[in-house]
């Protein structure tokens, strides 16, 4: 059920960035989610994008270091506490957070979580017991 | 039992070694000053004659020669002989600058081939060795010389010249080839060649390699010996002083005992140009007392190394140097401290990392400041940033360790590091800039 996500391994450097979001848009890659984690000295940039294939191939050419992961997409219930009730479960099933980010969905205005765990089944099992609606890698262009 | 070309010099008395070394400075000085105008300018210049010269202990108020000396004298301005009395002619490659061209007499020739033989006796060769000389020949010291040693010593000597492996193993295997005279790269090479035909230590002949004309680590060293099944002896030279056989390592491999009945080591302190004491490193200085056509004084090799005159097991008594550690054009002193880029690279290999690397030192509110930049790798990239983090920490720890110093280290794009020609830039000291 999960979704693919590539990392990017970044400079930190000004303009670092914006030639690497240049190199995906000369190639017309259509990114669903975006997140830049960063320290003083080097930054991760976390794309989730509907052909992974494409991009890695894409970004390797412009020689970027790539790598692709699983990670649990969910969808955040519009109601209050909604963040909080994807959290708790997994919390609740005792499963370590690495790092999440949020996006939108374009076609349907709705609001996603990407939750980086170690154990992606587990973490997927136990939101679905709460009845966490879950995103796959093939209803990303969808969303 | 040691083996020895010349007993009665290779194991001489201190004494008897210093004065020859007097004996032989003071003919020396004369016969520059006599016969190279540029010699006599440059004592001139600096105020002394060769009256003033009447020991080893002298030796620090005649000035020093330099690559740029030999460059600027190209081609007859340092010989000293008459060119009737020249027989050869060897070059360096001329990767930097102008070629340097020495010319030796049949008498420079002679002194040469000994001290090569010196080198191949320590390794234990005798008239009963068969001794495979895969040095280019030619312009290179590297193939006349340990070509013409291994003659002295009796040797059965197969001219290979470098290159073509196969016919280099074929002449080891139907030879029965026991010294080995080569690189120490080749040598890696043929090593690995020879294990991937499937050849065990046991059936390959060789006993002892002789390995010069490049720097090399004792690890490698180690590797070489274990694959082929030999001992691997280094040695020393520079065409400026005649070729390899300037010094040479012998049974205890702790070090290379410099021929000192023909050259006069110091080891001076590259910046105040004072002499440093035994064990310290510093730029390696030759005078060559022996030779007759080309006869550098005080010739600053810029190699860095350390003395030692410690009695030594196998005998000798002269003065052993260590491996050279790197270049003085290449060292940085950061806070104080001599910093080779050699070293940096040393801790990047060690830890498994391409050493794709560049160095920026800098000066920040008075402090020197070092920044190695790392190249990623996709080996080395993780999506934890923790991670990445510890690997970074890990060469930081590692340079500290090797240098003494803290340094910054940034990992930086692949391909980012600037290549010129090819060839990485290596050191960016913005102090200078
Ligand atoms: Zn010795």
């Amino acid at each position: 059920m999960s979704v693919k996500q590539i990392s990017v391994f970044l400079e930190n450097r000004p303009g670092a960035l914006c030639e690497m979001t240049k190199v995906l848009a000369d190639e017309a890659i259509d990114m669903r989610a975006f997140s830049l984690a960063e320290t003083s000295e080097f930054g991760i940039a976390r794309i989730l994008v509907k052909d992974v294939y494409k991009a890695v191939t894409v970004l390797k050419d412009a020689d970027y270091i790539t790598s692709v992961s699983e990670a649990v997409a969910v969808a955040i219930p519009d109601v209050p506490g909604g963040l909080h009730s994807v959290i708790k479960a997994v919390a609740d099933a005792g499963i370590n957070l690495e790092y999440m980010y949020c996006f939108l969905g374009g076609k349907s205005g709705k609001a996603f979580l990407v939750c980086k765990v170690a154990d992606v089944a587990a973490a997927e099992s136990a939101l679905s017991a709460k009845g966490a609606v879950l995103v796959e890698q093939d209803e990303l262009a969808e969303l | 039992m040691e083996r020895y070309y010349q007993p009665e010099i290779e194991t001489a008395s201190r004494e008897q070694i210093r004065a020859w070394q007097d004996e032989r400075l003071v003919k020396q000085v004369k016969h520059v000053w006599d016969n190279v105008p540029y010699y006599r300018k440059k004592m001139e210049d600096a105020g002394v004659c060769p009256e003033d010269i009447k020991g080893v202990d002298d030796i620090r108020k005649l000035p020093f020669v330099t690559k740029a000396d030999l460059r600027e004298g190209y081609p007859y301005g340092l010989l000293a002989e008459d060119l009737k009395n020249c027989v050869r002619i060897q070059s360096t490659s001329g990767t930097t600058g102008k070629r340097v061209v020495a010319f030796y007499t049949q008498h420079d020739i002679d002194l040469w081939e000994d001290c090569c033989a010196r080198a191949i006796t320590a390794a234990g060769g005798t008239n009963e060795d068969v001794c495979q000389v895969s040095y280019g020949y030619g312009l290179f010291t590297g193939g006349p010389g340990l070509n013409g040693g291994s003659h002295k010593v009796g040797c059965l000597t197969i001219p290979t010249s470098s290159g073509n492996t196969e016919r280099q193993i074929m002449f080891i295997r139907d030879l029965n080839t026991t010294i080995l005279c080569c690189t120490p790269s080749y040598a890696a090479y043929l090593g690995e060649t020879m294990k991937e035909m499937g050849l065990s230590p046991e059936e390959i002949p060789l006993k002892a390699g002789i390995f010069g004309a490049e720097a090399w680590s004792e690890a490698m060293r180690q590797d070489i010996q274990k694959t082929m099944g030999i001992k691997a002896y280094d040695i020393y030279g520079l065409t400026e002083l005649s070729g390899p056989g300037v010094a040479f390592e012998c049974s205890a491999q702790t070090g290379m005992h410099i021929n000192e009945d023909h050259f006069i080591a110091e080891v001076i302190d590259p910046d105040t140009l004072e002499p440093v004491p035994d064990g310290t490193y510093g730029e390696l200085v030759f005078t060559a007392i022996t030779k007759e056509a080309f006869p550098l004084i005080r010739y600053r090799t810029r190699d860095i190394v350390k003395l030692s005159h410690e009695p030594c097991p196998c005998g000798r008594t002269h003065v052993k140097m260590s491996k050279p550690r790197g270049r003085s054009d290449d060292m940085l002193i950061i806070r104080g401290v001599n910093v080779f880029p050699s070293q940096i690279e040393t801790v990047l290999l060690n830890k498994g990392y391409p050493a794709n690397y560049q160095i920026v030192v800098d000066r920040v509110n008075n402090t020197d400041t070092l920044d190695v930049q790392v190249e990623m790798t996709p080996e080395m990239f993780t999506d934890n940033m923790g991670e990445i983090a510890a690997r970074q920490k890990d060469i930081v720890d590692g340079l500290k360790s090797m240098l003494g110093l803290k340094a910054k280290v940034s990992l930086v794009a692949p391909k980012s590091i600037v290549r010129s020609e090819g060839k990485a830039v290596r050191v960016i000291d913005k102090r200078k800039i």
